[in-house]
Formats: structure tokens, sequence, C-alpha cells
């Protein structure tokens, strides 16, 4: 009797579960399927799967050759890989700063940076070009990496700080007996033991840097600078006739992320989770 | 006389590098344009006008009906969000860490892949799959007998809002879902047992015992959701455009912001009124994290296990 309730029980939650993942993962399924078949065959049959009667790699083979896709991805590559170098580097910096020494101001400086957890640095916008303007960084990849290194900061340091108060002091204090300096300590001692909390600050970083559209679409319009985020949303709108292309830029635009994020996925998992029992 | 300590500069060294960046680019730009809101360009040179910025902006016809049109949409959209996403985030975590369910590494995974993807991908996916011309709602609808229910939610005044804002609700549950999760797994397994003990199980366990011990967390869920809703701009703007059709019917604070500081189609942009506009949003989400940390925060308690 009890043994049944609980199957039925467990059966009911993978039905609910089972259902939202469906409804979770469906327009992603259904832009992936559809970028690979023929434009007749997008229109006929929407949920029609690929198969070789409909099968056509037309969208791709337009998108490669005429969305400078390449080089945006490059773009958002070389802005989140800089600004998420900086935001960890500076962050464990004054993380460990924070956590490790007593001084005057301690805690006024911890409360000051955590300020930008709450605030949202695009209200700054105004300002924020103003200052690009004056110091000619409009339409570069400085501006951005400026920006996102601010913008990641804040919760940097928060995540990392809690992370580096759990470092055992011995090991801290054998280093310096050892006549190690401040510095070697952080970097040789420190630094690798919160790798995991730098796992999970990264992942929080990375997905707002990657997906912004914002930033590139005030700070760096230009061919040039443009990531992959904007340059897809201006080629949605150049090429909203041609399906196939705009299918095909989609499952394009949605692939490095889903890799990143089934990567790191567990890893942002174990962050939540070790943040939280805190 | 005690001898002075040593000046430690490698404190200085640590901190300076983040505090220099985070100053420049994020406290004093958010100074800089609160400070921009107190002037207006007079003839071609700035001149400072004190509050009339504000009076302008609450006042005068031409932007006070669009200004209490974006706050009132803001707040639906918000409200949209407290009452689907958070209780179905809280729901599916309360599912996921049932004991001994299986697979629900999978489903937290899968449910949480909408979430990072970008609101460009969101935005037409969910516009190609509304679309009265490709047709897939529709079709579904039809499948199961209640086309008759479909219309072009996005492109009617009425619907266009709500529509966007359960997008947004698809796309974000994931992030409730793992907070709550997280909360429901940290309750350590002691308290579960007795209750089982007790015979409290499926729902009133949840109710009497979880949902108790995660109530801070709901509280940081209604915050966060708060921030980043009233500074939402994106799925609009790529969905509706920077006009927030139709009729601005679905015209929030973000992208008001974006069009009178960077002007649209016949109007100029106006870094001032795009300054006042930033200010009073600036002080919208410091009342709501204000309310938060002295009115919720506090008075929650804490269990300490």
């Amino acid at each position: 009797m009890a043994a049944r309730t609980t199957l039925s029980r467990s059966i009911a939650a993978h039905a609910v579960l089972l259902t939202y993942t469906v409804i979770a993962l469906f327009p992603v399924f259904v832009i992936v399927i559809n970028s690979f078949k023929s434009r007749r065959a997008i229109f006929a049959d929407p949920l029609a799967l690929p198969s070789p009667s409909n099968f056509d790699a037309i969208g791709y083979a337009t998108v490669l050759k005429q969305g400078d896709f390449i080089l945006y991805f490059q773009n958002s590559m070389i802005v989140t890989v800089a600004s998420l170098f900086f935001v960890l580097l500076f962050g464990a910096m004054a993380a460990f700063a924070l956590s490790e020494y007593r001084f005057r101001g301690n805690l006024v400086m911890g409360l000051y940076l955590a300020l930008g957890i709450m605030i949202p640095i695009r209200l700054g916008t105004v300002a924020i070009l103003e200052i690009m303007v004056a110091g000619g960084l409009v339409n570069t990849l400085t501006a951005l990496i400026l920006v996102y290194t601010a913008q990641g900061l804040p919760l940097a340091v928060f995540i990392l700080s809690e992370f580096m108060r759990s470092v055992s002091d011995d090991l801290k204090n054998a280093g310096r007996i050892d006549g190690l300096s401040e510095y070697r300590i952080f970097f040789s001692l420190v630094l690798p033991l919160v790798r995991p909390a730098m796992a999970t600050v990264a992942v929080f970083t990375m997905i707002p840097i990657w997906n912004d559209l914002w930033f590139p679409l005030i700070l760096a319009p230009a061919e040039a600078t443009k990531t992959i985020t904007l340059g897809s949303q201006v080629f949605i709108g150049q090429f909203v006739t041609n399906w196939n292309a705009v299918l095909a830029a989609l499952s394009l635009a949605i692939l490095p992320v889903l890799v990143l994020y089934l990567i790191f996925s567990r890893q942002l998992i174990r962050g939540i989770t070790a943040g939280a029992v805190k | 006389m005690a001898l002075r300590k040593p000046v430690r500069w490698h404190i200085a060294v640590f901190l300076a590098p983040a505090v220099l960046v985070y100053t420049a680019i994020m406290i004093v730009p958010l100074f800089g344009t609160l400070n921009l809101a107190l002037f207006n360009r007079v003839d071609g040179a700035r001149q400072f006008v004190g509050l009339a910025n504000f009076a302008t902006l609450f006042g005068d016809e031409r932007w006070s009906g669009a200004f209490w049109n974006a706050l009132g949409n803001n707040a639906w959209f918000f409200l949209v969000h407290m009452l689907v996403q958070n209780p179905v985030g809280v729901a599916l975590a309360a599912l996921l860490s049932s004991p001994r369910l299986r697979m629900a590494a999978f489903y937290r995974t899968a449910i949480f892949i909408p979430t990072i993807l970008s609101f460009v991908i969101v935005g037409f996916v969910w516009k190609l799959i509304l679309s009265p011309i490709w047709g897939i709602a529709p079709g579904m609808l039809d499948m199961i007998g209640l086309k008759s229910l479909f219309a072009p939610w996005l492109g009617r005044e009425e619907t266009a809002l709500t529509t966007l804002a359960l997008i947004s609700v698809w796309q974000f549950v994931g992030i409730p879902m793992m907070l709550i999760y997280a909360a429901l797994l940290s309750i350590p397994d002691e308290v579960m047992e007795a209750a089982e003990m007790d015979g409290i199980t499926g729902w009133s366990r949840f109710r009497r015992i979880q949902l108790p011990l995660i109530l801070p967390s709901i509280g940081i869920i209604s915050i966060l959701t708060f921030v980043g809703n009233f500074n939402a701009f994106d799925l609009i703007y790529v969905s509706q455009g920077a006009l927030a059709g139709p009729n601005f019917a679905t015209d929030i604070l973000g992208t008001f912001l974006y069009r009178t500081f960077f002007g649209f189609q016949l109007q100029l942009g106006d870094p001032h009124m795009g300054a006042t506009i930033a200010t009073a949003m600036f002080a919208i989400i410091l009342v709501g994290v204000c309310v938060y940390l002295f009115g919720i925060q506090t008075r929650l308690r804490r269990y300490q296990f």
C-alpha cells in the first residue's frame, strides 16, 4: 500500500517534470530541426524531422558566406574571455584583501563593492557613453571589456571572499614563516584552493556577457566590433524573408553557449548549492 | 611611544585594480547620470535646471503619459513573473528535490537551458512559433481542438505585454528553480526524516516543514525578479522593436529610456531626459531593494542547523 503510493507519486513527479522539460526545449528543437530543411518543408510541415527527402543545408551556406559570423564570433570570444580574465583576477585579489586582512575601512569597502550586485550598471549608460567618447573608445572591444569587467566584479568579490574565508589560516601562516611574500601566498597557495569557486563565478559572469545586447548596441555597433548577439540580431532584421538563413543563424548562435553550459552545468549547480548552505 | 605599524602596501595593491575599474566604470557614471538629470541643453549650452526635468517627466503631457504607461506596463510585467515564474519555479524545485528521484540532473539541466539563451534567440523563436503565418501554435492548438483560441497574441494591444511576460517567464523559470532547489537540498536529512516519522509527507510536508525553511530564498528570488524586471529591455526590443508596439502596449522603462536617450525615427535623442528616466528607474530599484532589506529580509526567521 505505502509502496504503491510512493510509486504513483514518483510517476506523477516524472510526468510533470518531463512535461516541463518538453516545454523548455521545444522552441530550441523547432529551430534546429527546421534549419536543416528546405524552404518548402519548413512551411509545409514545420514539426517534421529532417529526412533525406526534405534535407537542405542552404541556410548554413548562406549564413557562412554572407553573415561575417566568424568575425562576430571572434569578437564575442575576445570580449568574453578578456572580461572573464579581469573579473576573476581583480575580483580574487580584492576578495583576498577583504577576507584576509583587518584594516580600517574593510567593512565599508566590502559594502561599497557589493552595492553593484543590486544596482544595474545599465542605469549609468548615459555617462558611460560620455566617458567612452571622451576616451576615444567608442567602437572598440576595449570599451566592452571595461564595462563587463566593472559589471562582473561585485558578484565575483562577494562570492570569492566567502570562499576565501574558509581557506585554513595554518596554511597561510606556514607560508609566511617560510618567508613567502603576501603576493606569493595569494597566487601560489590561495588561488589554487579556490579554483572551484572561480569556476562558479566564471559561469555566472560569462553568460550575461556573451548574451548582452545593450552595450554592444550602444558602445560598439560598428561592423568590425559587432558581437555575435548583436550580429545575429542585425542579421535577422536583414534576412527576415530568407527563412533558411535565419533558422541556420539562430542554430549557430545557440550552439556555443549550449556547449559551454553543458560543460559547466555540474560546476554551476555545485556552486549554487554550496552558496545556499552558508 | 609604540612603533608605528609599517604601511601594508600589499592590501592596496590587491584592492586597487578592482576598486579603480569598478569606481571608474560603474559608480562614477551612475552618479554622472544622476547629475546629468539636473541639467538641460538651452541654446546649445548645458544649463543647470534643478528638478525641472523631473517636473517635465511627471507633469508635461507629452512625457508623463508615456512614463506612466511604461511604469504601469513594468509593474504588470513584474506581477506576472511573481505570480507565474516564482510559483512554477518553486514547484519544479520541490519535485526535483523529492528523495530518490531518478534523472533529476537531466531535468535540472534541460529546464535551465532557456536561461542561457540570448534574448535575440528567445524573442525570435517565440515570434516564429506564435506567428499566424508559420502556424506552429495554431497547428498545435488545432491538434487538441482548441484552434478557436488562437489569435496573433503578440500583435494585439490587449495581449502583447502578457504574452511577452510569459515568454520571459519561460526563459527564466530556471533561476528560481535552481535557487530553491539548492535551499531545499540544504535542509538536513534528519529534519525530513523526523517529519516522515511523524507521518508528515507530501504536500503537508512541503507546506509545514520545507516552505518556512526556504522563505529567505523566496525573498531573495523576489528581489532578484524585481531588479531584473525593472531593468528589462532586451526581450521587448528584439521582439517588438524600440517602439514597443503595438501602439506602445509593451513599452517598459527600459525601452522608454532607450528611445528617449538615442531617439528614434523623427524624434532626436535627448541625453538629459534619458538621464532623468534612468534616475527615476534608479530610485524605483533603490526603494525596492531597501524595502526588501529592511522590511522583509530582517524579519525573516533564519534557522541554523
